[in-house]
């Protein structure tokens, strides 16, 4: 067991009169994948927003590197080393690629370092270096993902949260940015990844948990996941929200929310 | 007509002072709704308070320019106290108004904006009283000063006001295009809940950007004082609709927009007063807004309307 980095113990998050997460408590260790699988509208979303500071827990504490944040600020935060690929990735689409790059640095000012990280993130993508000039939003879907990552990445995470990353991607796509995350969690990045395509999550998650309207209702090991049958049940009789098998891309029904393609 | 159209070199001369002056009010309702979809309906009143602050130093400073300080310090005085004013006053006006009313209703800042329009052409009419107040400019620059090119002359006056114009364009491009402020101010522009997510500090951004698009309003409030000598309270009103309006025909948002509107509209007003006819000017000038817009619809510069939530 790694020790954990971020813990959330006994969350309570409301939007005005909506109760969203209900005694939520998880753990993400050091350089650990952890996924958090479950339907539309179960919170998900706003479990990242809790850990970011951008919603505001009406109780429960928050956990990280050993210091509980809580009431930290989301530029805290992200100083002591969390980022997000938000959902639907929400690059700034009239911005040059470069320059979402260094909007992941806004709160660095080690203008050497950050130069370095320029150069990691483009000898990594070879595709964002070649675009580098060009505005976000002409990218494809594909480097559009990898630009979402490098951004998150210029800020130095400990810990990098991620929204549904697999939305919107060709299969081969996705398991090329899973394949990333393995990556960097080797790299000692800390992941705690969002999905509703439960499938590739669990191939690459070392554990996993499963909300249902805002409560954790099953957790544990990955392996353990794919084989329960009461994770199987819950999805197929939600119709097709989770796609075990074959990889689907594009999402069978949204309940709320930001429509995939909005922004662009 | 052939005698109005030998003025027309002379009118495009003076239009470009115009236009100048306008581009630098654009900028402030181009940035501010590039940030914020916001119209600034009290843009024109900042201006027109930017035009009194340069009177008020420009009094205080009389018996020192006629002891003999040097006018361009003079001028220095005027525009440094009308930007810091004005962009004092513009982060005061987003955060006493727009900001409490940014999520109600999408038509309460508006309202607000008009409430604050009169608040400020009322507290001038308090504090000035509703005469015409004359600048006098040659202190700053004697009047004979000028550049003769043939038949068109242009003042030292229009010739300052066209540099210190271009000079702050320069300056803000610089620092909307080049610098980390900048690029967050774009970056909020575009998605402020994404910006909010990298730590970039949403308010205090939109704070200093209303600094800034006051601040050019106040600069040009200044520089209008210095070519056409007078201020009142109400001189806000249709700068502001015309500089909205360059805005509008640039294509809001957009800077090189701003600037091009308003260099176009006011060449379009001063050679439809010079060559056609002054009563006609401004319904020539808001005809061709109209089939420019029925043209392009979301200006010259503007982007394919999008839906932003
Ligand atoms: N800003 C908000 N104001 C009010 N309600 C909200 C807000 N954001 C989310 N909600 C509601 O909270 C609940 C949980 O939303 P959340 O976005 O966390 O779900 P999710 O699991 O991420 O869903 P999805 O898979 O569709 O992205 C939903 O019922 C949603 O309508
Ligand atoms: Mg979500």
């Amino acid at each position: 067991m790694h020790a954990p980095l971020l813990q959330l113990q006994h969350i309570n998050a409301h939007y005005g009169p909506i109760h969203v997460l209900k005694d939520l408590s998880l753990e993400v260790g050091a350089g650990e994948i952890v996924c958090l699988l479950g339907g539309n509208a179960c919170g998900k979303s706003t479990t990242l927003k809790t850990i970011l500071g951008l919603v505001t827990p009406s109780s429960g504490t928050i956990v990280f590197a050993g210091e509980p944040i809580t009431g930290w600020s989301s530029s805290e935060r992200i100083r002591r080393g969390i980022a997000v690929v938000p959902e639907n990735r929400r690059l700034f689409g009239p911005l040059t690629v470069h320059e979402n790059l260094l909007m992941g640095a806004y709160l660095r000012h080690d203008r050497r370092a950050i130069d370095e990280d320029l150069a990691r993130i483009y000898a990594r993508f070879p595709r964002l270096s070649e675009r580098a000039g060009q505005p976000a939003q002409t990218l494809s879907g594909g480097e559009q993902q990898m630009l979402a990552v490098g951004r998150a990445l210029m800020s130095r995470p400990k810990l990098l949260l991620l929204d549904e990353p697999s939305m919107g991607l060709a299969p081969q796509l996705v398991e090329q940015s899973f394949a990333l995350l393995q990556m960097l969690s080797r790299q000692g990045v800390a992941v705690l990844v969002v999905e509703q395509n439960a499938r590739v999550a669990l191939q690459i998650a070392q554990r996993g948990y499963v909300l249902q309207t805002g409560r954790v209702v099953l957790e544990g090991a990955a392996a353990g996941l794919v084989a329960n049958d009461q994770l199987r049940r819950a999805y197929l009789s939600r119709g097709s929200v989770i796609r075990f098998s074959p990889l689907g891309h594009g999402r069978a029904w949204r309940g709320h929310g930001r429509q995939s393609g909005e922004r662009r | 007509m052939g005698d109005s159209l030998s003025h027309l070199p002379q009118q495009l001369a003076n239009g470009l002072t115009l236009g100048a002056v306008y581009a630098l009010i654009a900028l402030g309702y181009s940035l501010v709704y590039g940030v914020l979809r916001l119209l600034n309906f009290a843009h024109g009143e900042v201006y027109m308070v930017g035009a009194f602050i340069g009177y008020g130093v420009l009094s205080l400073l009389d018996p020192a320019l006629a002891a003999g300080l040097p006018g361009w310090l003079g001028l220095t005085a005027m525009l440094l106290a009308a930007m810091l004013g004005c962009g004092l006053l513009g982060a005061l006006i987003e955060r006493l108004v727009y900001r409490p009313l940014r999520h109600t209703h999408r038509l309460a800042p508006l309202l607000g904006a008009l409430g604050i329009a009169f608040v400020l052409q009322h507290g001038v009419l308090l504090l000035a009283s509703a005469r015409h107040r004359a600048i006098h400019a040659e202190l700053i620059l004697p009047a004979a000063l000028g550049f003769e090119l043939g038949s068109v002359r242009l003042s030292a006056a229009r010739l300052l006001v066209i540099g210190i114009a271009l000079l702050l364009l320069a300056a803000l491009s610089l620092l909307v295009y080049r610098t980390r402020m900048g690029r967050a101010l774009r970056a909020i522009g575009a998605d402020p809940e994404a910006a909010a997510m990298l730590g970039v500090p949403v308010e205090r951004v939109v704070s200093q950007t209303f600094v800034l698009g006051s601040a050019l309003a106040g600069a040009a409030g200044v520089l209008v004082g210095l070519v056409f000598t007078k201020v009142w309270h109400l001189m806000g009103v249709a700068a502001g609709l015309k500089g909205f309006t360059a805005a509008v025909l640039g294509g809001i948002g957009s800077l090189p927009g701003a600037l091009l509107g308003g260099l176009l509209l006011g060449i379009a007003e001063s050679v439809s007063t010079g060559v056609i006819s002054p009563t006609y000017s401004d319904l020539i000038v808001f005809g061709v807004l109209i089939v420019a817009l029925l043209v392009r619809p979301s200006g010259l510069f503007g982007k394919r309307a999008q839906p932003k939530v």
